[in-house]
């Protein structure tokens, strides 16, 4: 099918607007986490500021990366994808964009209500009840128009990335519905109806499962519509993918309780948790390998191919972190690793690695065929490329060091069996590590403004050469 | 489940039909959640008061005799925080504090020199939301009351570094700015008690009078000397298994 045709038969307007903003997320979320990184290494820069001390940025961050360009990624990805593997166009325009418009008013209240702390104290749902109730209807708009896109299809089967994103949708509103359940008293304050191990257990189901399904399921199903599409080879194997879809739905929603291990969560949780957390290495390799070898005899393509080399990267990571986490999941490594800033560089080689390089690759694989010109700049790709995985390189191995000799520094004793250090001391001995983080941080971020660059002249060169107002009237004319 | 021809069959009619694949997800999505999540509120043994019921302030009082807060001293039992406690912990949530600070002590010998008595769920019964955070940038703070003055805590959360030179924490001079509001403090109590927190009228009523005049300051220290304090434990006596 030709650009014009694509153009005039499907919606890409809404698709266009979804990704433009997921650069522009990309590049705040990831510059207010190399603020706030470096903040930790030197204190000062909270300025003694309620509106950038770190306690009220990290929300922030953690909304601006997983909400705001997370969100919009999902919603460009989807949108862009079902109506090509259904073969017709999103079922409602109108809702499409009531879709965008809400999700990026919901990504502005929370820039403005988090720095005022404005706060549920829940982490990774920190917005209030009456955003979080918008979150809710604008999440739904989205839910729906998808599944009816797909009701309406042309195809006779529905393809394996919309299984994938269809079960992120019904699993993240079985988890945000429960998880804000809170007794409002005012405007912008409300209470948990849950407490202690109760509502912990309940935070983690879906602190975990916004991993496990918002930052998982939904790039999976990125990764199986963009990956084939790219090496323009089918899916290496099916029977694989229906075997790790259906294992990854009904195993990953267990896993929340390892986040507890040894807490007042009673026992049996924590260890039914790590037990199913085991268990998941299994699927989670199983579509790292279905997307890896999807490439098989056609491995040359890396050498030329800037889109393949993000999305192969970031299976390497996906990898690497879906076996890091059923580790750190095991009593007796957790047992060291929890509290420390493992944890935050297990997070990262997920978010930096997997998450935002299969995003990134699908990104730019849409943008010559939505803007129907060849992109900016080859050069600038690759550039991005090594700056992207450079940075997380030296982001997660700086968490790692630290994290580790926290966790023994912590429970170290010396020879007169006293504890030999002082906490104190252990968060001197974190400073060369924070300050490492803000670099390798800070060279991603750089990566990312890169990208920005390369999609704005990209929009531009598009817009002035006239490739896509051509495009668009001849929608209009056909 | 690919290689047996009736899964074939069910994977294959749910690829043409979107709605069966939707309810065959939202059951297999909800069964991990039900069977964690549920017990925790059905078995005796996840709350210790069930088993030890001294723990708990006023515990066999009935709701219409119970005696209000201020007549608490340290060591009685688990309890309601009182008005500037309760303002205090809002502000802890505000400022994001959980975010570098865990209230959760784990039952390991290095834990129990640092920070004490391993924690108790019960200990956080009346925290809504909980506040066992997830990370340690600095140290647990579930047993901090009473560790410190009154004057050590505030110097330290004006300049954490006057005090602690190794220390990473933001200046919260602001705190002394700003006082509390005693109507809107009440207000939260009453929210609190509608989701079972057993506070009495007097105690609300009483909430009025503790936070008049009284700063954000005052507030968060108030509720930093308190934590831990409410019950004390004994360490020859097995709370959890």
């Amino acid at each position: 099918m030709d650009a014009v045709t694509a153009e005039q038969k499907y919606n890409f307007d809404v698709v266009r607007w979804f990704v433009v903003m997921a650069v522009v997320y990309l590049v705040v979320g990831a510059l207010v986490g190399v603020y706030i990184a470096s903040e930790l290494a030197w204190p000062f820069l909270n300025f003694d500021s309620p509106y950038l001390s770190f306690g009220r940025l990290r929300p922030l961050h953690t909304n601006a990366v997983i909400f705001a360009f997370g969100g919009c990624v999902l919603m460009a990805t989807a949108f862009y994808s079902v109506q090509r593997t259904c073969g017709v166009r999103l079922w409602s325009d109108k809702m499409a964009w009531f879709t965008f418009w809400g999700w990026n008013l919901i990504i502005v209240s929370a820039v403005l209500t988090l720095p005022l702390g404005i706060t549920q104290g829940k982490e990774y749902a920190e917005l209030e009840w009456p955003i979080d109730i918008a979150i809710a209807v604008v999440w739904l708009s989205y839910f729906f128009n998808f599944v009816m896109t797909i009701a309406n299809r042309k195809t006779s089967h529905i393809y394996v990335s919309n299984w994938f994103f269809l079960g992120m949708m019904v699993m993240i509103t079985y988890l945000h519905v429960v998880n804000s359940l809170a007794i409002p008293v005012g405007l912008f304050k409300s209470y948990s109806i849950f407490a202690s191990v109760q509502d912990a257990m309940i935070q983690w189901w879906w602190g975990h499962n916004a991993v496990g399904f918002y930052l998982t399921a939904g790039f999976l199903g990125i990764m199986y519509y963009f990956v084939p599409k790219q090496a323009n080879r089918p899916v290496y194997s099916y029977r694989l993918s229906v075997i790790h879809f259906w294992a990854l739905m009904f195993g990953y929603v267990w896993l929340g309780a390892h986040h507890l291990q040894y807490t007042a969560l009673p026992d049996w949780t924590g260890s039914l948790g790590a037990a199913v957390s085991l268990a998941m290495i299994i699927p989670s390799w199983g579509g790292a390998v279905n997307g890896m070898m999807t490439l098989s005899g056609a491995w040359d393509k890396l050498r030329t191919d800037y889109v393949l080399r993000f999305l192969i990267m970031s299976l390497a990571f996906y990898a690497m972190s879906t076996f890091e986490g059923p580790v750190m999941s095991i009593k007796t490594v957790n047992a060291l690793s929890h509290y420390t800033d493992w944890t935050i560089g297990h997070v990262h080689s997920g978010a930096l690695g997997w998450v935002a390089l299969v995003a990134v690759g699908a990104i730019y694989h849409m943008i010559p065929r939505i803007f129907h010109t060849e992109i900016f700049s080859v050069k600038l790709v690759n550039i991005h490329f090594w700056t992207a995985t450079i940075g997380t390189v030296i982001y997660i191995v700086a968490m790692w060091v630290s994290g580790i000799m926290q966790g023994l520094m912590w429970r170290a004793y010396d020879e007169y069996g006293t504890l030999a250090y002082t906490f104190a001391e252990s968060v001197e001995a974190m400073h060369p590590y924070y300050a490492m983080r803000s670099v390798g941080g800070a060279i991603f971020l750089l990566g990312a403004v890169i990208m920005l660059v390369n999609v704005i002249m990209t929009v531009l060169k598009s817009v002035s050469d006239g490739s896509l107002r051509s495009a668009r009237t001849a929608t209009a004319s056909a | 489940m690919a290689s047996n021809n009736g899964s074939v069959g069910v994977q294959e009619r749910m690829e043409k039909n979107v709605w069966g694949l939707l309810i065959v997800l939202a059951v297999a999505l909800s069964v991990g959640g039900i069977v964690e999540i549920v017990p925790l509120f059905t078995i005796p043994s996840t709350m210790e008061y069930n088993k030890f019921p001294e723990i708990v302030w006023q515990h066999d009082v009935p709701a219409a005799e119970r005696k209000p807060i201020s007549e608490w001293k340290a060591g009685d039992g688990i309890r309601p925080y009182n008005g500037l406690e309760l303002a205090g912990r809002d502000i802890y949530q505000r400022e994001g504090c959980y975010l570098c600070h865990s209230q959760m002590i784990r039952p390991f010998r290095d834990e129990k020199e640092r920070y004490g008595h391993y924690s108790l769920a019960s200990e956080s019964m009346f925290d809504h939301p909980f506040q066992w955070g997830s990370k340690r940038t600095g140290p647990d703070i579930a047993r901090v009351g009473g560790k410190y003055s009154d004057d050590w805590q505030r110097k330290h959360l004006r300049a954490p570094r006057s005090v602690v030179p190794e220390s990473v924490m933001p200046n919260y001079p602001w705190l002394d700015d700003a006082t509390v509001d005693a109507a809107s403090i009440q207000t939260h109590m009453r929210g609190l008690r509608a989701i079972g927190v057993p506070y009495t009228d007097q105690d609300i009523a009483d909430a009025g009078e503790l936070v008049q005049g009284r700063t954000e300051m005052d507030a968060l220290v108030a509720y930093l000397q308190v934590l831990g304090t409410m019950v004390r434990l004994d360490d020859n006596v097995a709370y959890r298994e």
